[in-house]
């Protein structure tokens, strides 16, 4: 029966990983003196899959470093011991390495035993202690040899004599478990005698075949382990109770006193002494995740797991395409065709398909628990390390959201609330002193709105010092000395690129770390981020992103003779362009006049150089108002065509990126449109603009109202009108 | 001429010294690119432009679902523009550049026929000196009488900027020579 089982490694590891972030978020929940049965129940199960799983495929090192997992737990489960502050530390840190000893597993990299052994070490420890005395015949783990878990199972173990009490349960065959077949593993340990004890069989009459009645008593000579007699029970060990106990007295490095066994475990390995030093030069676990998930990143192909009941639906779906679609055939094939039933089957083809793309994408649709799971931790850590008080309240976490989009937001999330955290949440002091509550708080949230995902981070913390930021713009020269900003134009001077040196962060009273990675990382899943902020009550992050990178609803617009697309989502509304509501300010620039506010008028035709179709002319054009990044504006089209979801073709797998288009698509008759980018064809239209022409510096800040000045962040109004359109062109 | 040779055998999947090539025709001239970059032959067909391109890149089609840019291989060539009409012929090509294969579709007058050319009948392209680009000529290679010129469309789009990837737009946008540095010919 040779089965290659390399080819199941990819799913153990990925569920081990899983079962860890699941362990881990169990330990968090942990509270210390309090009944933890339910949590604890769940990371045992964890703990215990993996350990399976390991020793299934050979992974020695693992199994025998979640086993110990285990026993502390179990201890626990059965409320032999506490749950104690410190049990959770190294429970956590234990988790740590064995994330770093799976992805070392799976990469086949070496792993620094160091640090293994001396988690290891401190398992250990807490074994030990966790005996209340060195009552012979209860003592369940003896403990491994120390360097076992880097070089495997260690040869030369001393020779002992075992009883181990076997006590299936009446199911036991039904498993697919066979006693007979473990007896003869065990054979493989050494010699043993067996006692069976038939008391348990009912009479002939009452005689289940399928059950197992059976107790046997085994005495096992032989030079093994506790671990190796255990791993041949482990496929049974929760259809039954086993006990194993050495009935000699144990040799050499394992000590039974508690006292002795702390000894050991403090001086056996060598990176194990001085545990508390090596600590706190330590990573903590999230910086380790995140190595360790920009690695597997980059190093393993993603899979996805899919709700049973989301393929069910997909399979149900599939079945009513075809039948639809033989509906179809039959009505082609008759003589006479019946429009009326060939529209009705149309109708029905449509709502299929229709519903066919909503639960394909469904498929791709994971809960953004995903990412928020490593934050707790996070939290926890940093805020040990840093001697702040934090409170982390986590909503929303079953929100949606694309995987693809997932992936690429954690490490921002990351960033945003280590900031909130590291610069944002004052000193347990400081906050007494300004009268806020001790503990501070983080608030992380998630909702959709509209077509998208909003995640927000709010913290109670400073807020941004924006005297300090403009300050430091201006000797960056980012903001000239005279230029008037609102509050909110400061506030988003933290994401320019500028900001992101470390010397630029100390010296502001924080925020500004790779804050323009974050952007830019945003930016590129189509999302937005924005900074609200009051100083000295905290600040709020905001991100919105689209729920799907494939897929986004559009309005099709005509410009002249070409069609493009505007996605939905950056429409703020359509209105019939009034000329006598703009003004056109200096070299042909025009500014509309809408809702109090002023906006730029983007003339499309001229931004893509489309030449004037000689029957427009006549025509009323309209005035679609788009927002992005918080700036507004009017795009002049012609007309207002369709509405429909658009399946987003990049152009950049046979072309390049366009400035102005973030892709195509093909529309139902065949055609490929376009689909503006609304915020690069605004940043085109700025650097239509010269860069900061003096006469017209004064301009926007003269105007008064937030608006404004949120439409004209680049300075001056003017426009050199050829430029845009010829310059991409090149000479002819 | 030994060089141009050696590399032109190298790059032909045969492992033969036989190369065929499929010939179409711009104007009066008959040009010629390996048979094995010939994905399909079809007609033209209305294509979407892409704003702030060169006039030589019409735009871009639907071929079963995949956008590929269409390039006008006469006004690439500066032989003036002609009239698309139902029977201008659209060849699309494999392109393999650097950062990977592009599907691309070319516009032609007509296709011309399918040639068989020994490596040791393709003559190197002569110098022009600096006014005429010969670079994405692999050589010229005359049939029955005729001259082929023989096309190395790798490199016609590689040498190409307008076909580079733009990773920021702001460059390309501040420096606008840069988009067609190769208007030399």
């Amino acid at each position: 029966m040779a089965i290659d089982v390399t080819k199941f490694h990819q799913t153990f590891f990925e569920e081990s990983l899983e079962g860890l972030e699941l362990m881990e978020s169990g330990l968090l929940e942990l509270e210390v003196g309090a009944d933890n049965n339910e949590a604890i129940n769940q990371i045992f199960r964890a703990a215990h899959s993996i350990k399976g799983g390991a020793g299934t495929f050979g992974f020695t090192a693992v199994t025998e470093f979640t086993h110990l997992l285990e026993t502390i737990l179990d201890r626990r489960r059965s409320g032999q011991a506490e749950v104690t502050q410190d049990a959770v530390d190294v429970l956590l840190e234990s988790i740590d390495v064995l994330r770093d000893m799976l992805s070392a597993t799976r990469d086949g990299n070496e792993l620094d035993p160091a640090d293994v052994v001396d988690v290891q070490a401190r398992l250990q420890e807490l074994v030990d202690r966790d005996v209340p005395a060195p009552d012979g015949a209860t003592v369940p783990v003896p403990a491994p040899n120390e360097d076992a878990p880097t070089t495997g199972t260690d040869g030369d173990t001393a020779l002992g004599t075992w009883r181990i009490v076997f006590k299936p349960q009446a199911h036991l065959f039904r498993t697919g478990n066979d006693p007979v077949r473990i007896l003869g593993e065990l054979a493989e340990l050494g010699s043993y005698t067996v006692e069976a004890d038939t008391s348990g069989l009912p009479s002939l009459a009452d005689l289940d075949v399928e059950s197992c009645y059976t107790v046997w008593t085994i005495e096992l000579e032989g030079p093994t382990e506790q671990s190796a007699i255990s791993q041949v029970f482990e496929w049974v060990e929760d259809d039954a109770e086993i006990t194993i106990t050495r009935l000699d007295t144990p040799a050499a490095p394992t000590a039974p006193d508690g006292l002795e066994a702390s000894e050991t475990a403090t001086d056996a390995p060598a990176a194990g002494t001085g545990t508390g030093t090596a600590d706190a030069e330590r990573r903590t676990g999230g910086e380790r995740r995140q190595a360790e998930a920009a690695h597997g990143a980059a190093a393993t192909t993603t899979s996805i797991r899919v709700d049973i009941e989301k393929i069910d639906t997909l399979i149900n779906m599939v079945g009513e395409l075809v039948i639809t679609q033989s509906m179809l055939q039959e009505l082609a094939q008759g003589n006479a065709i019946n429009t009326e039933k060939l529209r009705e089957g149309l109708a029905d083809l449509e709502r299929n398909t229709r519903e066919l793309q909503g639960s394909v994408m469904q498929i791709r649709m994971l809960p953004i628990s995903f990412s928020f799971n490593r934050l707790p931790r996070l939290v926890r850590d940093l805020s040990g390390k840093l001697g702040k008080k934090v409170e982390l309240k986590i909503h929303g976490e079953s929100t949606e959201l694309d995987k693809t989009v997932m992936e690429k937001i954690g490490d921002p999330l990351v960033h945003l609330i280590r900031n909130a955290l590291d610069h944002g949440l004052e000193t347990p002091e400081v906050r007494v002193a300004n009268g806020k509550p001790e503990t501070g708080r983080i608030n992380l949230d998630a909702y959709h709105e509209g077509g998208n995902i909003v995640i927000e981070i709010a913290d109670d913390g400073t807020g941004l010092n924006t005297q300090r930021i403009l300050a430091k713009a201006r000797e960056r020269g980012l903001v000239g000395e005279d230029d008037q900003l609102t509050e909110r134009q400061i506030h988003d001077l933290i994401f320019h690129p500028g900001f992101s040196t470390a010397e630029a962060i100390s010296d502001i009273s924080g925020r500004g770390v790779g804050m323009d990675v974050v952007k830019r990382n945003i930016m590129d899943l189509g999302g937005v981020i924005e900074v609200h902020s009051v100083a000295g009550r905290g600040s709020r992050f905001r991100i919105r992103l689209p729920l799907t990178l494939a897929i986004l609803d559009g309005q099709v617009v005509r410009v002249r003779d070409q069609v493009f697309i505007v996605p939905l989502v950056s429409i703020v509304e359509s209105i019939l362009f009034d000329p006598v509501l703009t003004s056109s300010l200096a070299r042909g620039a025009g500014v509309y006049r809408h809702r109090e506010a002023a906006i730029p008028v983007i003339d499309l035709s001229e931004s893509f150089g489309i030449p004037p179709a000689s029957d427009t002319e006549g025509s009323t054009p309209l005035l679609v108002v788009v927002e992005a990044e918080g700036t507004r504006a009017g795009l002049l089209v012609d007309d207002l065509l369709a509405q429909q979801q658009i399946v987003i073709k990049s152009l950049k797998t046979n072309f390049r990126a366009v400035p102005g288009l973030s892709g195509a698509t093909i529309l139902g008759d065949g055609t490929v449109a376009m689909i503006l980018d609304v915020n690069s064809v605004l940043g085109l239209y700025r650097q239509s603009m010269p860069a900061r022409p003096a006469p017209d510096a004064a301009e926007p800040g003269s105007t008064p109202g937030h608006d404004v000045e949120d439409t004209a962040p680049a300075g001056g109004q003017s426009q050199t009108v050829s430029e845009p359109s010829d310059e991409e062109k090149g000479p002819r | 001429m030994t060089t141009i040779t050696t590399e032109f055998t190298g790059t032909a999947e045969t492992g033969l010294s036989t190369n065929q090539y499929l010939t179409f025709l711009l104007g009066n001239e008959e040009y010629g690119v390996d048979i094995l970059r010939v994905q399909e032959i079809k007609g033209w067909e209305r294509a979407t432009e892409i704003p702030n391109t060169p006039d030589y890149i019409p735009g871009v089609m639907n071929l079963r679902g995949t956008v590929i840019p269409i390039v006008d291989l006469r006004r690439r060539f500066e032989l003036g523009a002609a009239d698309y009409t139902s029977t201008t012929v659209v060849i699309v090509l494999r392109i393999e550049g650097e950062t990977g294969t592009r599907t691309m579709g070319f516009v032609v007058d007509a296709v011309s026929d399918v040639y068989n050319v020994a490596s040791d009948h393709v003559q190197p392209a002569p110098d022009f000196g600096s006014r005429v680009n010969t670079q994405f000529i692999k050589g010229l290679a005359t049939v029955d009488e005729k001259m082929v010129i023989l096309l190395d469309i790798d490199r016609l789009i590689g040498l190409d900027a307008v076909f580079s990837s733009l990773d920021v737009v702001d460059d390309q946008r501040s420096n606008p020579s840069a988009t067609s540095p190769q208007e030399t010919e």
